[in-house]
């Protein structure tokens, strides 16, 4: 097959998730629209802005960021969950990741902090 | 422990940004994480596009039912307890000698989870989104899929409201076959268009 620019990808039968993260933002997106959150026209113009966004790569490979960023987005916008309390609690995972031996399962409660201005998360 | 960070453990930023949402999402009551690790189960596992299958297998044996879900796939379908959790509508194009048809989502990546289950990576890639409109026939060739000239190649754009289930022909040398069976040759690709159902072994 000749596979020329704008080609389709390969690997035609790989999994659909890549990693874990992304089939828990699909997952995250279905229960919160069964939860009446959002609507499915919301949720596909939140995906559409964001996949339309220059940079996308031509594999695909980069379709769950996008889904994450529209997800981020739609819940910023209700009022949900705001980019700066993500971002805190975000570094606060990774800290506890950082913080928790490997082969343990990361609780958040491992997060040592930031050395000021630590958020609350309980 | 020590200071060795080779044993610590690292979450990448789209993990950790999405254990924050989780964590936000679980404290304000909106979401369960074991309904989570269902949900990821459902799609990845339990729905593929073994659905779908049946649904075509069976317009394929009962006539009556062809007919049905030709008029109202979304009826149809949900007689088969296959019902959408986005509340979408269905609509199933039959593949003839004359026409071939072939769905995309231009838009994102609109998709009928309830009988396809998830969709596979390409059919979210800008290559496929954009070309599949543009040229078909070139696409379906990158499918390894070489139409008679004469077969035209109708195009469905999905959207977050409509999505769409391609039924593809009947293979020849199947007559006689149980429901079960057929729908061994039923692939994804042949309900996306992509490609066509199997030929009997």
């Amino acid at each position: 097959m000749n596979r020329h620019e704008g080609a389709l990808p390969v690997g035609f039968d790989e999994p659909v998730f890549a990693e874990p993260w992304q089939a828990e933002a699909f997952a995250m997106t279905v229960a919160l629209h069964d939860k009446g959150l959002f609507s499915w026209s919301e949720w596909a113009d939140a995906l559409s802005a964001e996949v339309k966004k220059p940079g996308a790569a031509s594999d695909g490979h980069d379709y769950y960021e996008h889904w994450l960023a529209a997800l981020e987005s739609l819940l910023s916008a209700k009022g949900v969950a705001g980019k700066s309390d993500v971002d805190a609690l975000a570094a606060a995972w990774e800290r506890a990741a950082h913080a928790t031996p490997h082969g343990k399962p990361i609780l958040l409660e491992n997060d040592p902090g930031p050395t000021a201005g630590r958020i609350r998360t309980a | 422990m020590s200071h060795d960070h080779d044993h610590d453990n690292e979450l990448d930023p789209f993990a950790a940004r999405v254990r924050a949402l989780e964590t936000i999402l679980t404290e304000k009551g909106l979401i369960d994480p074991a309904a989570i690790d269902v949900i990821v189960d459902t799609y990845e596992i339990k729905v593929g596009p073994r659905n779908g299958a049946r649904v075509v297998a069976k317009a394929w044996v009962d006539a009556e039912f062809a007919a049905w879900l030709k008029r109202d796939a979304t009826a149809a379908i949900a007689s088969l307890s296959y019902t959408g959790r986005q509340g979408e509508h269905m609509q199933a194009v039959f593949n003839t000698e004359e026409t071939h048809n072939l769905v995309v989502c231009t838009l994102c990546s609109c998709y009928p989870w309830s009988v396809l289950g998830l969709p596979p990576v390409w059919y979210k890639a800008p290559p496929y989104r954009s070309r599949a409109v543009i040229d078909p026939r070139g696409v379906l060739e990158e499918f390894g899929l070489t139409l008679p000239a004469a077969t035209k190649i109708r195009v469905w754009d999905s959207t977050a409201e409509l999505r769409y289930l391609v039924v593809p022909m009947r293979p020849e040398g199947t007559e006689g076959w149980s429901e079960e069976r057929l729908a061994e040759l039923v692939t994804r690709d042949a309900m996306i268009g992509t490609g066509l159902a199997k030929e009997p072994a």
